[in-house]
């Protein structure tokens, strides 16, 4: 049997004044700066980033990284930074360091919006 | 569909040194996701196992297959890749003392990686919080307590995210709290970052608190491997000794033991 092949990836778009990063996929140190790369040029761009994570399988310190750089830049600049719907196994991650109390987490797109 | 291959897989490893033969025959396999503690009294063998399995030494006799890598015919290219992808934290800490704590745990990154200075030092600063030393990456290692140096250890050795990660005697002098939260550690570094994890360790407490199996070494031979209720349940003599602190019983060969007190040097 045949193993799916596990695709990597991320999927842009603008919502409702937000940037989206939707990603998916294994995020580790093979491509969490072509991440961190699009975190902060979305906030160069923009007021408000959301950070889609529902399908995201895995993701490594490298990525968490990112997230947080982007997060402080954010912070140091008023702008709005939500990470959304985590997956399991990205909670978990998140916990180990316990930065689930340090981001803003939401449910889905909708509540990160309205908020 | 198939199962897993096993992340270590050690097949008839012998190991000497000098004439005294330190591993005898031994088999070992560890699969992923598994935490696999190896326990067994001073010079039962386990450090010597465990430098096979970081490969620091290399097997004379017998295989031992890490990672996929095999370890007696792995050239020093296909020797840094494997090394990359281990963590060690070792016994004594063995953090570099003229470095400060960030930057001993920042050192593999800056070593194998290209990331970003900033990717770097959140990366090391986060694996500072992940083992409770949030704050002190400024101190130097002479500044630290026992249980701190242990920790800084641990963190510098999954600062990389391992998939294969080597914890030799991570409660050895350390208070019970500590040692606790290094167990609840242990088992949150396997279910978040999914680490394959290898143990060694005295602690009987700390032994049946992270294993999924136990692999109890004697005098250079395994004397069982198996799930730690099994292994505690074992009629062997010396596993008993071992779970019920109990001396070994020592046996006086008179002719070896005359030999050893007078032989010439060679």
């Amino acid at each position: 049997m045949t193993a799916k092949p596990i695709r990597n990836g991320c999927e842009q778009r603008v919502e409702a004044g937000w940037a989206v990063l939707d990603v998916f996929g294994e995020v580790d140190l093979s491509w969490s700066q072509d991440i961190r790369r699009r975190v902060l040029d979305a906030l160069a761009a923009g007021p408000a980033l959301a950070v889609v994570l529902e399908r995201v399988s895995y993701i490594d310190s490298s990525g968490i990284a990112a997230l947080v750089e982007g997060f402080q830049q954010a912070r140091a600049k008023t702008q709005r930074f939500a990470l959304v719907a985590p997956s399991d196994s990205v909670r978990a991650v998140l916990e180990l360091a316990r930065l689930d109390r340090v981001f803003p987490i939401y449910t889905d797109l909708a509540a990160a919006l309205a908020d | 569909m198939s199962a897993a291959e096993p992340v270590i897989e050690v097949r008839q490893l012998d190991a000497f040194y000098g004439r005294r033969r330190i591993l005898h025959g031994v088999d070992f396999q560890v699969m992923p996701g598994e935490i696999r503690v190896i326990m067994g009294a001073s010079g039962s063998g386990k450090s010597t196992l465990l430098r096979h399995l970081i490969g620091l030494q290399r097997p004379h006799a017998g295989s031992v297959r890490i990672l996929g890598t095999d370890v007696a015919k792995a050239g020093p290219a296909e020797m840094l890749a494997l090394r990359r992808r281990l963590g060690v934290s070792f016994q004594g800490g063995a953090l570099i003392t003229s470095m400060s704590v960030g930057e001993n745990v920042a050192l593999p990154l800056r070593e194998h990686t290209r990331l970003d200075e900033n990717t770097i030092r959140i990366m090391s600063r986060l694996k500072l919080e992940v083992v409770n030393l949030g704050g002190f990456q400024d101190l130097m290692p002479s500044q630290l307590s026992g249980g701190m140096v242990k920790r800084a250890a641990l963190a510098r050795a999954i600062v990389m995210d391992p998939k294969l990660l080597f914890f030799d005697e991570p409660s050895a002098g350390l208070d019970p709290v500590v040692s606790a939260e290094l167990d609840e550690l242990i088992l949150k570094l396997r279910d978040a970052l999914r680490m394959t994890i290898v143990v060694v360790t005295h602690e009987l407490d700390s032994a049946l608190k992270i294993a999924d199996t136990i692999t109890v070494l004697d005098q250079g031979r395994i004397l069982e491997t198996g799930s730690s209720v099994s292994v505690q349940a074992s009629n062997n003599e010396r596993i008993q000794d071992l779970f019920h602190r109990r001396p070994r019983p020592v046996d006086v060969d008179v002719d070896e033991y005359l030999r050893r007190l007078t032989q010439e040097e060679l």
